[in-house]
């Protein structure tokens, strides 16, 4: 079988997509489905869309100019975004939705696994050690292709951080 | 702290000793943390950078681990001695070129090192000789762990430990693996490695520091991520990829034994001769015949030197340093001259 976009190699990846429940095949050559997998990945993170985690600020923060200020330090998010550098701790919380998506850029992830201050009372460390737990299962799940599990352990991750607020 | 007692020792993690200390020169984990609600640094006035680093002051004198360390306002010291620091490794270019409210805590081996308002509040950084990632991570978490009894850090449920800039939020955490890859270089598969090392989000840079091209064969690998993996996780990863690179430098060095053992001895014995008997020696040609130095002591092809006197030559070779020996500023030709002297006197028993 050859490459549905090239016509030219071998197919070796076969990639069913599943839109308004009309289900397609392709079938790719190695470095077609490469850049196949790039674009989906720029359009949307299937992972983020599914755990509902995702951010869509992206395309705002792309096109229109952001008047954000961070109510704590002052600091304008346009500053921010010119040096790269955040001015206290508190502009985490005040650009939240950028930062959200900046960090997810970065790091690939944006939730935080590890460690936590000593001084933290009991209940929110082990707030934050289920929300580990959860979002690590959650992963899991997503790899797995068992998207039902997904869909509630996405639940109870918002359940627990509605809870905090 | 008198910077003539750390010159005349060398620091702990360059003693040569622990695991694979062959190939991995050094380890280090650093972590940043920052007070909450505080301006970061790049942010503060005066008054406040010098709040917070009264606030990091008090709170280390508080605490066993830290109780033998040093705390140095980088403004009653002079510009060599600042240099030496950095020369040291003991604390980054940035915080030597604008120093005010800015504090370096220190242990007196040097395994232990604070900078206090570099980019973030607190740097904390502790360095080990040889593969040991795992317990240069277990000591610096310890040290947050107490420092955070006292201090209230920038923390958020979700995105973990909160930093100035964004690519070192979650963790703080950056581990970090000095490692000498000379058969690798010439047997040109260093590219390769390299490559592979990106392409895995690990990033590599030079003996001296960031921004710095890789000499003497040295490539300091450390994780770009500090976000979504823990701290253990990430360790593991580095140790996982550390691990294979070693593999490979051994099996570069058994091929160059084997096939090219003449050109070898010849290569190594040569850069020794020069060392021991230049008068006049530029940096980057000390570092280059050194780095062969060292191969020809792991190889058992030098037998009369020590690694680690090799490993603390790399150190003692930088401008601060000579001028700080020498008691004066020096241009850069009295320089090579100094650094060719310094050199005989540590390779040669009556340093003729």
């Amino acid at each position: 079988m050859m490459c549905d976009i090239c016509g030219k190699k071998k197919a070796t990846v076969h990639l069913t997509e599943i839109v308004d429940e009309q289900m397609s095949e392709m079938h790719l050559c190695e470095k077609c489905a490469r850049q196949k997998s790039s674009q989906m990945e720029q359009q949307f993170g299937l992972a983020d869309l599914l755990a509902g985690l995702g951010d869509f600020s992206k395309q705002i923060e792309d096109t229109e100019k952001v008047d954000l200020v961070c109510a704590h330090c002052g600091l304008k998010y346009e500053d921010f975004r010119k040096f790269g550098r955040l001015g206290c701790s508190e502009c985490y919380e005040n650009f939240k939705m950028h930062l959200s998506t900046l960090l997810k850029k970065i790091h690939g992830s944006n939730c935080h696994f590890g460690k936590m201050p000593v001084k933290m009372t009991q209940t929110d460390k082990a707030t934050v050690a289920s929300l580990q737990d959860l979002k690590n299962k959650l992963a899991h799940a997503v790899q797995a292709e068992d998207f039902e599990k997904a869909a509630q352990l996405r639940d109870n991750i918002r359940d627990l951080e509605n809870k905090q607020k | 702290m008198n910077i003539n007692d750390l010159i005349n020792h060398t620091g702990e993690w360059l003693k040569g000793k622990g695991s694979h200390a062959d190939i991995v020169m050094s380890s280090r984990v650093r972590l940043a943390r920052n007070l909450a609600k505080r301006p970061f640094p790049n942010r503060a006035q005066k008054r406040e950078l010098e709040d917070i680093m009264e606030e990091a002051r008090a709170a280390v004198g508080k605490i066993d681990l830290l109780k033998k360390c040093e705390f140095i306002r980088l403004n009653d010291i002079d510009q060599i001695d600042k240099q030496i620091l950095v020369e040291r490794h003991l604390m980054s270019h940035e915080h030597a070129a604008n120093t005010l409210g800015k504090a370096l805590v220190l242990s007196k081996e040097e395994a232990i090192s604070i900078m206090v308002n570099e980019e973030d509040h607190l740097r904390m950084q502790v360095m080990q000789s040889g593969l040991n990632l795992d317990d240069t991570f277990a000591l610096v978490s310890g040290i947050d762990d107490e420092l955070s009894k006292y201090l209230d850090f920038g923390y958020s449920m979700h995105w973990g430990y909160l930093t100035a800039c964004p690519t070192n939020t979650g963790t703080g955490m950056r581990g970090s693996v000095m490692l000498h890859l000379p058969a690798l270089v010439m047997t040109k598969q260093i590219n390769k490695v390299l490559t592979a090392v990106n392409k895995l989000s690990f990033t590599s840079r030079g003996f001296y520091g960031e921004g710095t091209q890789a000499s003497g064969n040295f490539f300091q690998i450390s994780n770009q991520v500090s976000m979504g993996q823990s701290e253990v996780d990430i360790i593991q990863n580095i140790n996982g990829l550390i691990r294979q690179i070693v593999d490979q430098e051994e099996q570069a060095r058994q091929a160059l034994l084997v096939q090219n053992r003449p050109m070898l001895e010849d290569k190594i014995h040569r850069s020794y001769g020069i060392l021991k008997s230049a008068y006049l020696i530029s940096s980057q040609e000390t570092v280059e015949l050194l780095s062969l130095v060292r191969l020809g002591i792991d190889l058992g092809i030098i037998r009369d030197l020590d690694r680690r006197l090799v490993n603390d030559l790399f150190i003692r070779i930088q401008p601060a340093h000579l001028q700080k020996i020498e008691g004066k500023k020096l241009n850069a030709s009295d320089r090579d001259a100094k650094r060719a002297s310094v050199i005989r006197e540590k390779l040669t028993p009556n340093g003729h």
